[in-house]
């Protein structure tokens, strides 16, 4: 089923730059999405559009089979909760458990069930011992997990998340990986604006490559990767594993997914 | 490798302990850590290791702006941190944020890169002169009238970049200085510090998750967990040690896979420098 729908969406700024052009595209629901391309390319102008912060300037987007400027933002923002890439964009609330608990009261859910699900995201994003402070002391990469774990807590149709991985270590990348598994599991339509390619890699998103505003490559990531053409003009490079695979003389059908899998191949699986 | 690098000594860490006044425990303990003339070291380690307070111990931050429990000495270029003023450590050690953009201001990058030196009210000529040969070097030039915001991500941690460059440090200390950037802008950071390195000597401490980009240029690799150092060697050395992913370090996958076969019995030759290696090596056999 159709969850996301971009009809020749173009958006330009009151300044006067096109951000977004011609970009026509459809996510159908539980689908694991990944948009790169380098800075400034329109990543984070076209995820706005998505949950009705942004409306286009020409096209239309359909969220399941709605047009946004039909919508409130309100009604959006149920169904498609976004971290965004500057936490500090988001977190304004005296205390760690007054944010989780902010959009919660805003989206009606009673007293107790809401604090389950504050109770939930605290922990599971390891930032109950947070739970009094200001969202002000914690890092960069728990305040991160302070925007996952504030979406997460109300349960939307569609997650986005936009540079999820930054600033965070070897461990928490691990866990994002498990919540992706989980969210995938639960049927989530998942969005991941990210550069961080070796992440990606295993996770084995549909891959839309962004360059000058433009929707320039849209497929499977391992498809999309072998287009040398369409990563230079996007300014990114390639996972270490789809390299070892390309280097090899003699190789397996497929790219190898993990360490795991050239492991298995490499001790005598060929 | 550093073990080759003749240089002496630009940063000598011994005995350091540090706790900040409200915290139960120390944030860096017991440290000892020399860093060479010309050595390009990587710092890593989970988050809470005690990266940041060393970074911070380094450039003079702890304990001039954050007070508290200071055992130990950290010695850079010839003085001790501890004992001498901020403005004199500015001209030893540079700092380079995550976000350049906590770093430039001014209304153009030109005066951006001037900043620094004019807070030091060096004279006007030379002030030119250091301003130009830092942009030439990043490659800026043709930006120095252009304003900060109107700058690329990738500029403006170039423009960032010269800033700390005009002020000649001897010793640059980058904060995750990629991992704001697209793969490619990453990769011609990195290229930029190699270049630095190289051409006029300057010593990179580097603090850095994404380690696959750093670890083909780097000459050493600082692990640190609780506070302590747990680890220190050669990069490829580091990453093929068993023990370094309980350190909740992220090895990259070349060296996972290299380390799991030579641990199942399979011979390869020398550590793999990049994918490609490996998979030549691979092929070989």
């Amino acid at each position: 089923m159709n969850m996301i729908e971009f009809r020749d969406v173009s958006y330009v700024h009151r300044t006067g730059t096109t951000a977004l052009s011609g970009v026509s595209l459809s996510i159908d629901k539980g689908e694991t999405v990944a948009i790169v391309g380098e800075n400034g390319a329109g990543k984070t102008t076209l995820v706005r559009h998505i949950n009705g912060l942004l409306r286009p300037t020409r096209g239309s987007v359909l969220v399941e089979g709605k047009d946004t400027r039909e919508t409130t933002a309100a009604a959006l923002s149920r169904k498609v909760g976004i971290a965004f890439q500057n936490p500090d964009h988001q977190l304004f609330s005296e205390s760690v458990e007054g944010e989780v608990r902010f959009a919660l009261r805003n989206f009606g859910f009673a007293e107790d069930l809401a604090t389950r699900r504050v109770d939930w995201a605290l922990n599971f994003f390891e930032l109950d011992r947070y739970r009094k402070s200001s969202p002000l002391v914690l890092s960069g990469g728990e305040k991160k997990r302070l925007t996952l774990g504030c979406i997460l807590a109300w349960d939307p149709d569609v997650v986005v998340l936009d540079e999820p991985t930054v600033g965070q270590d070897a461990l928490q990348k691990e866990k994002l990986g498990h919540i992706f598994k989980m969210l995938q599991s639960t049927g989530k339509t998942i969005i991941i604006v990210s550069h961080d390619v070796e992440f990606l890699w295993p996770i084995q998103p549909r891959l839309l490559v962004m360059a000058g505003g433009r929707l320039v490559a849209d497929g499977e990531m391992a498809e999309v990767m072998s287009d040398s053409a369409t990563l230079e003009r996007a300014r990114v490079t390639r996972p270490q594993l789809l390299r070892l695979y390309s280097g090899l003389q003699r190789r397996p059908e497929r790219p190898f997914l993990g360490v795991d899998d050239a492991r298995t191949w490499a001790e005598g699986g060929r | 490798m550093s073990q080759s690098l003749p240089g002496p000594v630009i940063a000598s860490i011994k005995g350091l302990t540090f706790r900040y006044p409200d915290a139960q425990r120390p944030a860096v303990k017991d440290l000892d850590i020399d860093i060479l003339r010309g050595e390009i070291v990587i710092l890593a380690g989970p988050s809470g290791c005690g990266k940041s307070t060393l970074l911070r111990c380094v450039n003079g931050l702890v304990p001039h702006m954050y007070p508290g429990e200071y055992k130990g000495s950290v010695v850079v270029d010839g003085v001790s941190v501890a004992d001498t003023p901020m403005s004199m450590l500015s001209q030893k050690v540079g700092l380079l944020f995550q976000n350049p953009e906590n770093q430039i201001f001014m209304f153009s990058v030109e005066r951006d890169v001037a900043f620094g030196l004019q807070n030091l009210s060096v004279p006007r000529d030379e002030m030119r002169a250091r301003v130009d040969e830092a942009m030439r070097l990043l490659g800026i030039t043709g930006l120095a009238q252009r304003a900060p915001h109107e700058l690329s991500d990738g500029q403006k941690q170039r423009a960032a970049l010269a800033g700390v460059i005009a002020m000649r440090p001897k010793l640059i200390i980058l904060d995750e200085p990629t991992s704001l950037l697209d793969p490619q802008t990453a990769l011609e950071v990195v290229s930029l510090i190699e270049k630095l390195n190289r051409e006029l000597g300057i010593t990179f401490v580097v603090v850095e998750h994404r380690l696959e980009l750093l670890t083909p240029i780097a000459h050493r690799l600082v692990v640190m967990d609780g506070g302590a150092k747990v680890m220190d060697g050669p990069p490829e050395q580091v990453l093929s040690d068993p023990d370094v992913e309980a350190h909740g370090i992220g090895v990259p996958p070349t060296f996972e896979l290299y380390s799991s076969l030579v641990k199942n019995g399979m011979r390869l030759e020398g550590v793999p420098d990049s994918p490609e290696a490996l998979a030549r090596e691979l092929d070989r056999r």
